[in-house]
């Protein structure tokens, strides 16, 4: 958790694929409505720039996604997440966790080993 | 400062493949200024080269380091110690520093992650242009600060030229004339005499013309 979109960076989102993350999904405050004036605007031209890294490098754009949210609406943000977690799991385990033999079923990781 | 532009990351791809164990090395100098060889740049390059060799089944290990300058000898000798570790070092500073670099060790590969760019200014975040070409000689006391060298882009001295259309000039509508805007300013500044003071030619050898350049400061070294 941090406390404003605005300290994301690439790195940091990079970083999470590089540790694992199959997605990545980014909730920063409505638009217009930062506490820091324009974190949240520099935050999604960050997520833009990571967005098409990933689709440079085949690890699949689709694995990022920025979501605008106020902290009072918890229905939506559980929206979100789910179909977000469904979008991922549609794409399945990201190239570099294919590589690692990571989230894949047993049966399918025992295929893969031979 | 010096601009530059990210080469291509397939590009990028390509110089590494007989590599699996490098230095990226950033400079806290003009091209952390532009956004393009800083500490955020040799981040985010390594952490997209990891992922993008691992996803290909060709792991490669990455140390990351960015130094104060890399066109200066003393910020290069801390790499020194630990270099010859390493197959290649891909430097994301300008053409100046990575050669040095080269120069200064010998036996490791060097490779631009760049592409350098020209001596320029910061319009606006993200937007940056070109005012000076270092011609050796400056002129810009005569010309109202506006450089015809690098402004306008046939490099003469006593324009506008017939190109000159309404203020921009004829090699792209969306470039200004750089005689035309010398004039202006000079009318402006009510310094239209110094038109007259430029030389009837322009010596260019203290330009490019005779190969690589020195300065030698006797006062300094
Ligand atoms: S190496 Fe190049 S980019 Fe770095 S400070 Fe020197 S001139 Fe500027
Ligand atoms: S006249 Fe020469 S030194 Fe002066 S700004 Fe133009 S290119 Fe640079």
């Amino acid at each position: 958790m941090l406390p404003c979109t605005g300290r994301i960076d690439e790195s940091l989102l990079l970083k999470a694929f590089e540790n694992g993350a199959d997605g990545v999904m980014v909730i920063g405050c409505l638009e217009g409505d930062c506490h820091y004036v324009n974190g949240n605007i520099r935050a999604r031209a960050r997520v833009e720039r990571v967005y098409t890294i990933l689709e440079q490098i085949n690890i699949g754009p689709e694995r990022i996604r920025m979501y605008n949210l106020s902290a009072g609406e918890g229905a939506k943000f559980a929206a979100f997440t789910n179909e977000f977690v469904d979008q991922v799991q549609e794409l399945g385990p990201s190239p570099i966790n294919l590589v690692r033999g990571n989230g894949l079923k047993k049966s399918e990781q025992e295929v893969q080993a031979t | 400062m010096i601009t530059g532009t990210p080469k291509p990351i397939e590009e990028i791809l390509e110089m590494l493949e007989p590599y699996n164990n490098i230095v990226v090395a950033g400079c806290f100098g003009c091209v952390t200024v532009c956004r393009v060889g800083g500490d955020k740049e040799v981040q985010v390059l390594s952490s997209t080269l990891r992922l993008a060799r691992e996803a290909a089944g060709k792991k490669i290990e990455i140390r990351e380091v960015c130094l104060e300058r890399q066109c200066d000898p003393e910020y290069l000798e801390p790499m020194r110690p630990y270099i010859e570790d390493y197959q290649a070092v891909l430097s994301i500073a300008c053409g100046a520093g990575i050669q040095f670099m080269a120069e200064k060790f010998g036996k490791t590969p060097l490779l631009p992650g760049i592409n350098t760019g020209f001596l320029g200014v910061t319009e606006r975040q993200g937007e940056w242009t070109e005012r000076c070409q270092g011609c050796g000689d400056c002129v810009l006391h005569l010309t109202g600060g506006i450089c015809p060298v690098t402004r306008c882009a046939k490099s003469i001295f006593h324009g506008p030229c017939g190109g000159s259309v309404e203020g921009t000039c004829e090699v792209d509508k969306e470039v200004k004339c750089g005689w035309q805007m010398i004039i202006d300013r000079l009318v402006s500044l009510d310094q239209m005499e110094n038109y007259g003071k430029l030389k009837p030619y322009k010596g260019w050898d203290a330009s490019r013309d005779g190969g690589p350049r020195r300065i030698i400061r006797e006062d300094m070294v």
